[in-house]
């Protein structure tokens, strides 16, 4: 069973007949061929695939893609303000070693560039809490939070400047 | 896993949802926030032969609170209940905030939480203790469900398969009433082993004019203990006293054991949060002059 959608991914808008059993990430992944949305577990508790829904981070895996008609999507590869420049949270990332084999990053980093917005100068408390959305079995999370606490004080430096 | 094949319904308003579901008998299952349904199809623990999409029912949009109760419609996420918290009800409050991850309570509805019945959740333990009730409405019209009679069986209400839960509320406690909440999970987020929610009021004689005391993850369903209540009603709630009402409720619960924790262990912590939560509700009571 097909249905066609109509959904604005980084800005661009799609209108693609989708099979209604194709998840949100399925969609990103073998239709529009994003495939720096990573599915891990596909149902809902690793956080690999937290994309943006209407600026919210959520589930890509959790939400059929023909739920996404008429809405507006962020994924990794809509980070980045331009192809030579990394948003803040990539850079961060980068320079505090937060990550290892890379799997878990993408979700990480979407559902933080959420929740900067709403705590910009978070407690390492609240980047924890954040994180135990987010399953990473590399790093220990330590230098994770390193890197999102680095990213605020970036971006607090940027919003000064 | 890919979900097994469905028919995909985009109902348009409460009514047509409710139709949806009575052309499939109990085939079809409601899908709003997705949170828990999506995983039972990916996993195919559930394979409905319909999934009944209630997004774009504007009806049931929406929550708002008026003499001393809080309505709670289908759609509103448990983030929005979680705003609404925000300056009003600190109980509410610390409740979502154990409530799964921000990515999961953007999406997930308070209502859909409240009638998935998973007896390890919040919420559903706090409609009990809010003397709470969930509307259902089906083919022969609009019914409302108590919170004390809605919860059979883990995972299992007694809503009709083509009844759609359009909505929840909650009385809100009495002014002045002290709030309790605390749960014992293996990480933030995750369902709890055990969680326990108390509130209290107190008249001006410092007895207790107002007890509820609510379990969560220690059985089939969650449980408003009367015999922790029963304990407090009408006496000065003293330590001994609410020691001896956190042991009657324990007592009375009946936990099983899976391979997270055992139901001795479950029945211990239950003891141990009830001492906690009554403290901590006695706590934030006004102090009688």
């Amino acid at each position: 069973m097909k249905h066609a959608v109509t959904v604005t991914v980084n800005g661009a808008t799609h209108a693609l007949e989708v099979d209604v059993r194709s998840t949100l990430a399925e969609f990103l992944r073998e239709e529009l061929d994003l495939t720096g949305t990573h599915v891990g577990c596909e149902h809902g508790v690793c956080g690999a695939c937290t994309v943006l829904l209407d600026g919210a981070p959520v589930r890509a895996c959790l939400l059929l893609a023909v739920q996404a008609d008429g809405h507006e999507v962020r994924t990794i590869e809509g980070v980045a303000p331009s192809p030579d420049e990394l948003h803040p949270l990539q850079e961060a990332f980068r320079a505090k070693h937060g990550l290892q084999c890379g799997y878990c990053t993408p979700g990480i980093i979407m559902s933080a560039c959420a929740f900067l917005e709403e705590a910009p100068a978070p407690s390492e408390e609240a980047i924890r809490e954040m994180l135990s959305g987010h399953l990473c079995r590399c790093t220990g999370y330590h230098f994770i939070v390193e890197a999102i606490a680095e990213a605020a004080r970036m971006l607090a430096a940027r919003e000064k400047a | 896993m890919k979900p097994a094949p469905f028919e995909y319904v985009v109902a348009q308003d409460a009514a047509d949802a409710v139709a949806s579901l009575a052309r499939f008998g109990d085939e079809a299952k409601v899908l709003a926030g997705g949170q828990s349904l999506m995983p039972m199809l990916a996993l195919r623990l559930a394979r409905p032969a319909a999934l009944v999409d209630i997004n774009r029912c504007r009806d049931l949009e929406g929550l708002h609170d008026s003499n001393g109760a809080l309505t709670v419609g289908a759609l509103a996420r448990q983030r929005d209940l979680a705003q609404w918290a925000k300056p009003r009800s600190p109980l509410f409050q610390a409740v979502l905030a154990s409530v799964a991850h921000a990515p999961i309570r953007n999406r997930g509805t308070a209502v859909g939480n409240l009638v998935h019945a998973d007896p390890a959740s919040e919420l559903p333990a706090l409609l009990l203790c809010l003397d709470g009730s969930v509307t259902a409405q089906g083919a022969q019209g609009e019914r409302v469900v108590r919170a004390d009679q809605l919860y059979l069986a883990p995972l299992t209400t007694s809503l009709a398969p083509a009844e759609l839960a359009t909505r929840a509320r909650f009385i809100l406690p009495p002014e002045g009433a002290g709030w309790g909440f605390a749960e014992v999970a293996r990480r933030h987020g995750d369902f709890a082993l055990v969680g326990c929610i108390a509130v209290l009021a107190l008249d001006g004689a410092g007895s207790v004019s107002h007890a509820r005391l609510g379990f969560f993850g220690v059985g089939a369903t969650p449980v408003r203990s009367a015999e922790g209540e029963a304990a407090l009603m009408g006496r000065e709630p003293t330590e001994a006293r609410r020691t001896e009402a956190a042991k009657a409720a324990a007592a009375a619960l009946s936990p099983t054991g899976d391979l997270h924790a055992s139901a001795e262990y479950r029945r211990k912590v239950a003891a141990v949060l009830a001492e906690r939560v009554l403290a901590a509700a006695l706590d934030r009571c006004p102090r009688p002059r």
